[in-house]
């Protein structure tokens, strides 16, 4: 049983606030997903938990054991480090069993579980080898195996597959999600990619400036983005400056019913939400891209904003075409956070995390 | 040699071999040819009569053996010294922020940069008063200060090329700072600093300026030695002896440090 909490996080660098009042359960056996761009804060906050870095103020909790003030070395998390971070001057076995010999186990015992470890990630028999003359995926499950050894409670990953190639990429965040399920252990991955958060995570967590933007489930997360600053950085989404007037948004190319007070606002539309009436309407088709699976239709509103529209057929339209666009699903944003939603559910979610 | 399919000689890699040898292997060939040879006349390519005569000769004279302990003592105390002083201080330079840190580091290239003989009459001067004229020690302080710079810059270079992240990995899987400096960061710097203590030794054996300078009379060092004998009587058989006896400390070290020199290791050492 492992369990994460964080409790007003704050790390403060000179004059910049790296994370601000950062707040998260972890929960025991979940995956959690630090994602955001880079200087968001994610590794620094993986870094705090880790204890590479002191909380400016705010507290680590590990199994309710505040660790706050433990240097690394006390602390029951493993990290795995983006340049994998092998001692060149140790072969693959004394790689990973320095931890052990740290904690004095007989040379025996370091044997088989150094060798039990490399069979976990895949690498039986290699613990002779030189770290150097792996590939770059298999100095990574050096990495995993050296940090799984140690048992950790909580397993740290910062960027672990950044410099792999795409293939090799998807290869090992499934056998780590794969381990991690058998193992049942305890998870918090950092990344900047949202496919790789979308494909491992049981939540994630999107970060900017320091900040939390929203906690949700990968589904949720898609459907409903609580921020104009997730729904634009997860997956694609048109971003539309729109007035509300009356409990309707009267765009020179559609309208909408919406419940919000009046003012200006911002619509946001995925590119799958928006019906497409090719002939005539205030839009100009400018380009369709077809993918095979799916096409992609970019059009020119009289505002001067180009939106994209997905649509499982291609348009039999040239471009120039007039077209009417009529959104399915939308949301509405105001001050930073969500006003309206077109679907029931995203009413009635609860923000996880409140900021501003 | 790694080889390629088709093999196509590396011409330009064959041709500084060659000329490297030439230069360097050449003249040591030759010294070490005179320290056998008893008559060698031109135009005769080899000696025309070989023996170890002069070997006898010099190895019977008392002053040459002092002189070889003088050297190989005063190259030890050194190194250790110049090692614990400057080792230290290397890490501190790569590794902490303090007052005065840039300056305090370029001032060791001043003692490489400047005339060292103007700075080496000064310094005996000051020696005179204080009676370490003539004396080991005197020598002895003198040879750190020469030493200074290798055994700092190249440490501190090799100490700042360490990622961080190698030492980060090892607090976490349980090792404190001690352990991490003892695991880690020293085996990743060895190859850098095998190499400076290599060349403070040898660089050691082999200085003259201060040696002479500070030493003499009491003081004798083997190339001092050697000085005095090639102004004394000028016997090529006796240099070259003496010669061939002061690459032994080269030789051995090389041998001892050819487990840690790989090009690569000191490449790396010295942040390339």
């Amino acid at each position: 049983m492992a369990t994460l909490e964080l409790r007003g996080l704050t790390k403060v660098f000179g004059a910049t606030m790296a994370v601000e009042a950062f707040d998260l359960d972890v929960g025991d056996g979940e995956l959690v997903c630090l994602l955001g761009p880079s200087g968001s804060g994610k590794s620094t906050v993986l870094r705090m938990i880790g204890g590479f870095e002191t909380a400016s103020s705010g507290a680590v909790l590990i199994d309710g054991q505040d660790v706050t003030r433990m240097p690394p070395e006390r602390r029951p998390t493993s990290m795995m480090f983006q340049s994998h971070a092998l001692w060149s001057h140790m072969n693959v076995a004394g790689n990973i069993g320095f931890g052990l010999k740290l904690r004095r186990l007989p040379r025996a015992e370091i044997a088989r579980k150094v060798e039990e470890a490399l069979t976990l990630v895949g690498l039986a028999g290699m613990g002779e080898r030189r770290t150097d003359q792996l590939s770059g995926g298999q100095q990574q499950r050096v990495a995993l195996a050296r940090s799984l050894v140690l048992e950790p409670k909580i397993l740290l990953l910062d960027e672990p597959f950044a410099s792999l190639d795409q293939h090799l990429r998807e290869r090992l965040r499934e056998e780590v999600r794969d381990l991690q399920q058998r193992l049942g252990i305890t998870m918090v991955f950092v990344t900047h990619g949202q496919d790789e958060a979308l494909a491992l995570a049981d939540r994630i967590v999107v970060m900017r400036d320091g900040r939390v933007q929203q906690v949700d489930r990968p589904d949720r997360l898609y459907r409903h983005p609580e921020t104009p600053f997730v729904a634009g950085f997860i997956g694609q989404m048109n971003l539309l400056q729109v007035t509300v007037a009356g409990g309707r948004i009267a765009h020179p190319a559609f309208d909408l019913d919406v419940t919000a007070t009046d003012g200006p606002a911002l619509l946001a539309v995925r590119p799958e939400a928006l019906e497409l009436i090719a002939g005539e309407g205030a839009g100009r088709l400018h380009r369709v891209t077809d993918f095979g699976s799916h096409a992609v239709t970019e059009i020119d509103l009289p505002g001067g904003e180009r939106i994209k529209a997905m649509t499982p057929e291609v348009p039999a339209a040239p471009p120039g075409t007039p077209v009417t666009i009529k959104p399915l699903r939308a949301h509405l944003y105001r001050d930073d956070r969500v006003i309206w939603s077109s679907d029931a559910m995203s009413r009635t979610s609860t923000r996880a995390h409140a900021h501003g | 040699m790694r080889t390629s399919e088709p093999f196509r000689p590396d011409w330009i890699g064959l041709a500084l071999v060659v000329t490297l040898s030439i230069v360097i292997i050449g003249p040591m060939l030759v010294v070490g040819l005179w320290a056998f040879a008893e008559q060698w006349r031109y135009p005769s390519l080899l000696p025309q009569q070989w023996g170890l005569r002069f070997w006898h000769q010099t190895l019977a004279r008392p002053d040459v053996w002092t002189a070889l302990r003088t050297s190989l003592q005063l190259s030890f105390v050194v190194t250790l010294i110049s090692a614990a002083i400057c080792l230290p201080a290397a890490y501190a330079f790569a590794r902490m922020k303090f007052w005065g840190r840039d300056m305090f580091f370029l001032s060791f290239l001043s003692i490489q940069a400047f005339p060292r003989f103007g700075l080496l009459i000064t310094i005996a001067t000051i020696f005179l008063s204080l009676g370490l004229v003539g004396t080991f020690w005197g020598v002895a302080i003198i040879q750190l200060v020469n030493t200074l710079m290798f055994m700092i810059w190249i440490p501190t270079a090799a100490f700042q090329a360490i990622d961080r992240k190698l030492e980060e990995a090892a607090r976490d899987v349980g090792a404190g700072p001690i352990r991490v400096f003892w695991s880690v960061t020293l085996p990743q710097a060895l190859p850098a600093i095998v190499a400076a203590i290599m060349l403070t030794f040898v660089g050691t054996f082999y200085e003259t300026e201060g040696a002479w300078l500070i030493g003499a009379p009491h003081v004798r060092t083997m190339p001092i030695l050697m000085i005095s004998f090639i102004n004394n009587q000028l016997v090529i058989q006796l240099g070259a002896v003496l010669s061939v006896l002061l690459w032994v400390p080269s030789f051995i070290f090389l041998l001892a440090a050819r487990r840690y020199l790989g090009p690569q290791g000191l490449g790396r050492g010295l942040g390339g």
